[in-house]
């Protein structure tokens, strides 16, 4: 992409001060969507841009927004910051240098949403971005475009930076929502859908930093505009986090329908040292995992899910040719078991069992119908369990079995891992 | 013991929000801010402080990695081993630091200056391996810049 539009302040020295990002043209949108819209104008405004939330689910933000019932308040917005998938790093870069521009995303989006108090969840680990959050709430507050009477139109907004303590289960919307509540983050039964009953059981929306990131930019430049980039049902930039076995590792923005050799090749400068590629994991570690031959599909929604895999959160993890599926599938498996919240069944117990069983075929004490019994243990976890997140553990599992199950037989019959260490 | 400031704190969050509750956990983190970790003792005081029970805090603190239930080392050593990490070098970072303080993961080093954890992903997968000290990031780690950062550390 020739300009970017998400990334346009990052690299820009001090991007995180409100005086730069006004210089640079921000809080224009905020004034903007105050004066010319009221609030049903701007959810359809969204809802025509075609925005759909970035945080992995793709679901059209304007028709969330939209959920919200009628005449009851008090309503919340949360912004879901936080990011925790394995080989996500996108909204950390919006977080820590364009703190502002957030921040005026999330006070259109409670303004559309009429909301008069929102909260950003950030994980507990970001202390650089929790600390420019809580310095640009300040000094937006001091400019009036947070607090009361935002820019003279009346409208009151409260900004809460709130602050995650480690569990990946949080950024699940509901879980986030218990955590918000000051409990253990387990998630809660759907419906009641958020929108209708969420954080204090009042109706609350929670989107992604991204999502929220690209209003400012619909309300300035308009629906058209937006829906002229990428395709016709994923529209609009994206930013993708590329990590691995490539040599410029990164966010990288580019419009929804770019091919991923694209962003491998002419972004992240090619395989790592040359090289050939392995597998590719094209939307964070629970997307299944994509063979070479798939290196043309383009990154939006619909063609990842016609390759059977998702555009997820957008983070691409290139595995180069010598290392260890098995191992690498392993380490995901104890990321799901560690993370898993312990509240059902079918998740806790499950991904327990798939961690022994692709730790003990690693260490080469694996038996042959090992390599089924995983599948059937995908097969109890997934859609029985209580959230996204034991369906989340399975993509790694069943997508490398698919793939390279000749691999998971070498570990079995040669009693131990054929790769040297890896890195 | 809370400190009387971290107890005023606390009061001042609980009317922060719609629901005292959600004070919690900033709550917690303010308690460990102070010792390091969160004793049995400190939780009773966080409970009292929240007008919440003993058993529901300490649920609450258990449930998430960043409240340490026992004592740490000045230095808190996290390394990330998830998938990108691991794929460029977290094993051999993990090894390494093994080695230099002489200590397995999960250990404190004797002088109480290091205590060495593995963790899971911490978003900064473009800039693998790396791992977090307390609350700093260091990044595109090398066994040479681990030596380096570990002088700095023993140096403050």
């Amino acid at each position: 992409m020739a300009e970017p539009i998400l990334l346009r302040n990052v690299g820009v020295p001090n991007s995180h001060e409100i005086d730069v990002y006004v210089e640079r043209g921000g809080y224009k949108a905020l004034p903007k969507a105050l004066k010319e819209f009221k609030p049903p104008e701007l959810v359809d405004l969204v809802k025509r841009s075609g925005l759909r939330g970035r945080g992995g689910a793709g679901f059209p933000a304007g028709v969330k927004w939209g959920f919200l019932p009628k005449g009851v308040y008090p309503r919340y917005l949360v912004c879901n910051a936080d990011e925790g998938e394995p080989g996500t790093f996108k909204d950390r870069v919006l977080i820590e240098h364009d703190p502002h521009g957030l921040i005026e995303g999330i006070a259109i989006s409670c303004y559309a949403c009429e909301a008069s108090k929102a909260f950003i969840y950030i994980r507990g680990e970001y202390e650089t971005g929790a600390q420019r959050l809580d310095h640009a709430v300040q000094q937006a507050c001091q400019r009036g475009f947070l607090g009361k009477n935002i820019q003279g139109s009346g409208y009151d907004l409260d900004v809460i930076v709130h602050r995650g303590a480690g569990a990946y289960i949080c950024g699940e919307e509901t879980g986030l929502l218990t955590s918000l509540e000051g409990g253990r983050g387990h998630p809660k039964l759907k419906p009641p859908f958020p929108a209708s009953e969420g954080l204090y059981r009042k109706p609350t929306i929670i989107n992604n930093v991204e999502t929220l990131f690209n209003v400012p930019f619909i309300v300035e430049r308009g629906a058209e505009w937006y829906t002229s980039m990428g395709t016709e049902k994923s529209p609009g930039p994206k930013l993708f986090c590329i990590s691995g076995h490539v040599n410029r590792p990164g966010v990288y923005e580019l419009p929804l329908g770019t091919p991923l050799r694209t962003l491998i090749d002419d972004y992240a400068g090619g395989p790592l040292d040359g090289r050939p590629i392995k597998a590719v994991i094209p939307g964070g570690s629970s997307t299944p995992m994509i063979t070479p031959e798939h290196l043309d599909v383009t990154l939006d929604y619909e063609a990842l899910a016609g390759a059977g895999t998702m555009l997820g959160s957008g983070a691409v993890i290139v595995i180069g040719e010598g290392t260890c599926i098995v191992r690498a599938v392993e380490r995901l498996a104890e990321f799901y078991r560690h993370e898993s919240c312990g509240k059902c069944i079918p998740c806790r117990e499950g991904t327990d069992w798939l961690w022994k069983i692709l730790h003990r075929i690693e260490q080469g004490n694996g038996r042959e119908e090992d390599i089924d019994l995983l599948l059937d243990i995908c097969d109890n976890i997934g859609g029985k369990s209580f959230c996204p997140l034991g369906d989340a553990a399975l993509g790694p599992v069943m997508s490398s079995i698919k793939h390279f199950r000749e691999e998971y037989l070498q570990h079995v019959r040669g009693h131990g891992c054929p790769f040297a260490a890896q890195g | 013991m809370l400190s009387d400031k971290a107890r005023a704190e606390i009061q001042q969050l609980k009317a922060r929000y719609p629901h005292p509750n959600s004070a919690l956990l900033p709550a917690l983190a303010l308690a460990q801010e102070e010792t390091g970790w969160l004793s049995p003792e400190a939780l009773e005081e966080v409970a009292e402080a929240m007008g919440l029970s003993p058993a529901q805090v300490g649920s609450v603190a258990s449930f998430y990695t960043m409240f340490n239930r026992r004592p740490v080392g000045r230095y808190l050593v996290q390394v990330c081993t998830n998938i990108s990490c691991s794929l460029l070098g977290a094993e051999h970072i993990v090894e390494h630091l093994k080695r230099r303080l002489g200590i397995e993961v999960g250990q404190t080093t004797s002088d109480g200056l290091f205590t060495l954890v593995e963790v899971e992903c911490l978003g900064s997968c473009g800039t693998a391996p790396m791992m977090q000290v307390n609350d700093v990031y260091y990044e595109n780690l090398t066994e040479e810049r681990v030596d380096q950062i570990l002088e700095e550390l023993r140096r403050q």
